[in-house]
């Protein structure tokens, strides 16, 4: 069976009918990039797979983990999903270590020694263990999106979701998070990520969705589907991006 | 003829005062840390609307910011004894102060609470936190940041509020001073200390707090 496994997902926001029957099977090791204009509903599909946001009709199942209809065990669904978001969100409080640490030590309930070790490995992972006693705002932009890879990475997530992950950095900055992004994809890690990079799609993901309306309108392989796309409205949106 | 300064027979008390000022911290301290905890929970009650102890919350904040101190404090000891609960001076007037305290600080810390960014609640629902984790470990202690001096303020005013519980016979510095005039007549001199010593509290309370919410809530010694 898939890793991730999604059928007939729709999602209102009131009448706003954002999600319109989505299906998507994600195999282990898949690296899709998610691509389409603004308001397409690509932030929502996300946010829906670590139940950020409610299911109101489909099935949802993450290595064995579902939802039904929005039933089911969300925070057990979200040890299994990472999310990386365009703003970092890292707490501000915590040095980069400390972030890396908070969820194995509470939601795991590990040890000190073992989240220091696990925060030791993933800052290594992004190249930053010399950051770990730095507070976020002590470090750019790009590290903290490093922090913030590190910080999914630590609860050992089957899949990592990226929601335009560089959109928020300096242009100099988007490529030490796209290189580590990369290294991730190399090493297996499953991978689902919105970005407006069309050359890193095409470069690194082995699968292309492009969404509009609510809806999966066009998908393969992005080498293919790049360079010929079948609907007028991929085409508009290539011409538009690249 | 003018008027002669003479503080000698103020000095003369000055173990009175000195025992009214450590008493006067004393309640401080005491009122301050039960009624910031009682702060805590009523602000988080409130801003995440936990029913139905937001309401309860709701009604008992707008009681006390509507109602005078002194009157609470009367309410406490002379009232609460016909409800069969009898508090001594000291008793009542550290519960007043924390029931007060309690009320601006649930106000106080609802605003820091509610100034958390949206973002920082996905981050943590996202890391598989459930909401008692998210407060206790992602939003209590920006939140507190946020507000400190607002409600080292409070706690100011509340320290000097406390004169009023000299009304009920707690023996803090009011107590002290009017205790020392009565016998020596000497209300200017003896106010005139009295007041010094507020003031000189106040800016030592005002840097302590200062500086252990810096150290400990903000969490960066500057
Ligand atoms: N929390 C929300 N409440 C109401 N409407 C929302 C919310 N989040 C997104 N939407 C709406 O859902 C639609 C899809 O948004 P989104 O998934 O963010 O699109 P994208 O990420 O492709 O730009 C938009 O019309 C947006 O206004
Ligand atoms: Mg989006």
């Amino acid at each position: 069976m898939s890793l991730v496994s999604i059928s007939g997902l729709h999602k209102h926001f009131g009448t706003n009918h954002v999600l319109k029957g989505i299906d998507l099977q994600v195999e282990q090791g898949d690296v899709i990039a998610l691509i389409g204009r603004s308001g397409s509903g690509k932030s929502t599909l996300l946010r829906t797979i670590n139940g950020l946001e409610s299911i109101d009709e489909g099935e949802l199942v993450v290595d064995g983990t579902a939802l039904h209809h929005g039933e089911g065990d969300l925070r057990a669904l979200r040890q299994k999903v990472g999310m990386v978001f365009q703003q970092f969100n890292l707490f501000p409080h915590l040095t980069a270590g400390q972030n890396v640490m908070l969820a194995p030590t509470v939601v795991k309930k590990l040890s000190k020694k073992e989240t220091e070790d696990i925060a030791k490995e993933m800052l290594l992972k992004v190249g930053l263990s010399d950051k770990f006693h730095a507070f976020p705002d002590q470090l750019s932009g790009g590290q903290q999106q490093r922090v913030a890879i590190a910080r999914a990475l630590a609860m050992r997530p089957k899949v990592m979701l990226c929601d335009e992950i560089t959109s928020a950095l300096d242009p100099e900055l988007v490529n030490e998070v796209l290189a580590v992004v990369q290294q991730l994809a190399a090493e297996g890690m499953t991978l689902i990520m919105v970005t407006h990079e069309m050359r890193f799609a095409r470069d690194v993901g082995n699968k292309l969705i492009f969404m509009h309306h609510g809806r999966i309108h066009e998908s393969g392989d992005p080498r293919i589907i790049l360079a010929d796309p079948q609907t007028p409205e991929l085409a508009n949106f290539t011409r538009a991006v690249m | 003829m003018a008027y002669q300064f003479d503080f000698a027979p103020v000095l003369a008390h000055t173990d009175l005062l000195l025992q009214g000022a450590a008493a006067t911290l004393g309640l401080t301290a005491a009122g301050a840390v039960l009624g910031i905890a009682l702060g805590v929970l009523g602000a988080i009650c409130r801003a995440w609307r936990i029913q139905p102890f937001s309401a309860a919350f709701g009604v008992y904040v707008e009681a006390i910011r509507n109602t005078p101190f002194l009157v609470q404090l009367f309410f406490i000891f002379f009232g609460l004894p016909a409800l069969g609960v009898k508090l001594s001076g000291w008793e009542a007037s550290i519960l007043a102060m924390v029931i007060n305290l309690g009320a601006y600080s649930t106000e106080i810390i609802r605003a820091g609470i509610e100034a958390t960014p949206h973002g920082q609640m996905e981050a943590a629902a996202s890391l598989a936190l459930n909401r008692a984790q998210t407060f206790v470990y992602v939003v209590l202690r920006p939140a507190l940041a946020r507000v400190w001096p607002a409600l080292v303020s409070q706690v100011i005013i509340v320290m000097l509020g406390s004169a009023v519980c000299s009304q009920i016979a707690a023996e803090e510095l009011t107590f002290a001073a009017n205790f020392i005039q009565s016998r020596n007549f000497r209300a200017f001199e003896t106010f005139f200390l009295a007041t010094a010593l507020y003031f000189a509290m106040a800016l030592l309370v005002r840097q302590l707090l200062m500086r252990l919410g810096q150290r400990f809530i903000v969490g960066r010694p500057r």
